[in-house]
């Protein structure tokens, strides 16, 4: 266990600074969110207050999820995490760290977006809610993003199959209208997506409530149940790569 | 030398699917011997190591290494095991010395004994001088030395080695085996699988053939070239020949086997030097090839092996250089 952490810390170190400044994690993670973010602020500055969980929660998945495709299927491809296999590693703990460099990436990226929007906006955000909720947020992003490009070989092919979730994502999980505004027939959609949990789950730590009616911790529980949906696959799918 | 077996291999089996890579491998190497694994491309030598070294789960058989089940115990042979694979697959974007601390801190080298150990190695391999330098900058023959220094940095008794010089220029690789040297004189087993058949010759106290995913022959390189001792080797340099021209030789020849050695000359194997002689010397002057040398050969490990195989050692290392380059 102990060893395992130690790895798992030192790939994570090393992931940081080799990756973290890599182009797909630039373009997707950090500038693609900083757009997007910007683009609904200046069309609308006055209700954009209400949209900021939705962009905080957005963020998280595209910066965690561009970091997963760098780190992972990138290693992958030029052989390097074989490399990690050599040392006293399993391919769990490879697997987890790999998971914990995207979830650090998200992390930082979600701070600064949240710091930034409290700051101009002036929120007042209920901080021990908002980490309960952005932390399993993060595991749930980083998870999917791992079991999706542990499936694939090169990191273009990566971004492309992970926008196939992030976008429907944005558009129908409350992100940018509330899910009781959607049609009828993608509401039950909604609620098979974590970004749902995620942006309701901040919604409530920024405002106090949230439009799908669930309780926050349960929101929390269905977050880590999305994790652990995706850590298992993609863990096993990751040990038969090397077979 | 001592008498205890390190690596005991027990009836290692590999499938792809329907594909027998590795076909019921069993062979011992003693603690601080050198122990070759000769083979052509695709004979099994790569998914033995990786087998041995716990990236790949045999379909069947098993291991003993450092006396812990290979099956069981994978973790605790990784601790004590270095290896160099195939591909330098370091880290591009950190530096020479950066990349030996990440493996050292990987393997729970003490943090005061990491930058130490990593500036000796770079010292011993004479890249020193380029410890701050990326990976990716590096030579390919520096990329090659960092690896296998990366695969020594926790000090393994046991050390894999694949392909250690494939690809690197004369200087590089005279250097290289002249390090394996000094790693043997420490008393750390190397298990190497190399084409070169002189490397092997030359660095291994015994040698395993292996083809198609059988080991067909294991002995050390005296051994093994006793097996074409008894019979008569020629070589034969031709003026003007060229590679199509002798493989006419090849087709041709009866109760003679022929090697070609390159475009202009050909090792003839058979019973008697004079039978040899006269069925060459009557072709060689059908063809119009005008004869520069005529000799009498020892027998090599290169000859062992193309008794042992029936391949040429010179084919199998151009093709292992082409696949290399296309690789590139």
């Amino acid at each position: 266990m102990k060893n395992s952490l130690r790895c798992i810390f030192y790939i994570i170190l090393k992931d940081m600074r080799t990756y973290y400044l890599k182009p797909p994690a630039l373009s997707w993670g950090i500038l693609f969110p900083i757009v997007w973010t910007l683009a609904f602020y200046l069309r609308h500055p006055q209700g954009f207050v209400q949209l900021v969980p939705g962009m905080i929660a957005m963020t998280s998945l595209f910066s965690t999820t561009a970091a997963e495709a760098v780190v992972l299927t990138f290693e992958l491809r030029v052989g390097s995490l074989e490399r990690l296999l050599l040392a006293p590693v399993t391919p769990g703990t490879i697997f987890l760290s790999k998971l914990f460099g995207g979830f650090l990436f998200g992390f930082l990226m979600s701070i600064v977006v949240t710091l930034g929007s409290a700051a101009v906006l002036g929120l007042h955000l209920n901080i021990p809610l908002y980490l309960s909720s952005l932390i399993p947020s993060l595991l749930a992003f980083a998870s999917l993003g791992a079991f999706l490009c542990v499936t694939v070989k090169e990191v273009f092919e990566a971004q492309t199959l992970l926008n196939i979730p992030r976008f429907i994502m944005i558009f129908v999980s409350g992100v940018i209208t509330p899910i009781s505004s959607l049609p009828y027939y993608l509401r039950p959609l909604a609620y098979l997506m974590p970004l749902t949990y995620s942006v309701d789950g901040i919604r409530y730590s920024t405002f106090g409530k949230g439009f799908i009616g669930l309780n926050f911790w349960l929101e929390i529980l269905i977050l880590l149940a999305f994790s652990f949906l995706f850590i298992i696959p993609g863990r096993i799918m990751l040990s038969r790569k090397f077979e | 030398m001592l008498n205890e077996n390190v690596i005991e291999v027990e009836g290692l089996t590999k499938y792809y699917g329907d594909v027998l890579a590795v076909d019921h491998l069993s062979f011992s190497i003693k603690k601080g011997e050198t122990f070759g694994f000769l083979g052509p491309n695709g004979a099994g030598k790569t998914t033995t190591i990786r087998m041995l070294t716990g990236i790949s789960k045999p379909s069947e058989g098993t291991a003993n290494i450092i006396g812990y089940d290979l099956l069981e115990h994978s973790l605790e042979i990784k601790r004590r095991i270095g290896v160099a694979p195939e591909e330098s697959n370091l880290y591009d974007d950190l530096t020479a010395i950066d990349n030996l601390i990440f493996m050292a801190q990987l393997y729970g080298v003490p943090r005061k004994e990491r930058v130490k150990r990593a500036e000796e190695l770079l010292k011993m391999f004479n890249l020193y001088e380029k410890r701050n330098t990326l990976f990716r900058k590096l030579s390919k023959g520096m990329k090659r030395i960092t690896t296998v220094a990366a695969a020594l940095v926790h000090r393994p008794e046991i050390v894999f080695l694949d392909e250690p010089t494939a690809g690197l220029d004369v200087v590089a690789a005279r250097g290289l085996r002249s390090l394996l040297r000094r790693l043997r004189d420490l008393g750390v087993t190397i298990f190497l699988t190399t084409h070169y058949l002189e490397e092997a010759d030359t660095l291994c106290d015994r040698v395993a053939i292996i083809v198609k995913g059988k080991i067909v022959k294991i002995g050390t390189p005296e051994e093994l070239k006793r097996v074409v001792s008894k019979g008569t080797i020629v070589e034969f340099i031709f003026k003007n020949g060229n590679e199509e021209i002798l493989r006419k030789f090849e087709k041709e020849i009866e109760g003679v086997k022929i090697a070609i050695m390159n475009g202009n000359s050909i090792r003839a194997y058979g019973e008697e030097t004079g039978d040899i002689c006269k069925k060459v010397l009557g072709m060689a002057e059908n063809l119009g090839l005008k004869v520069e040398s005529v000799k009498s050969i020892t027998p090599t490990l290169e000859d062992a092996f193309l008794e042992l195989t029936g391949l040429s050692p010179v084919v199998m290392a151009m093709e292992k250089e082409g696949r290399k380059k296309v690789e590139e």
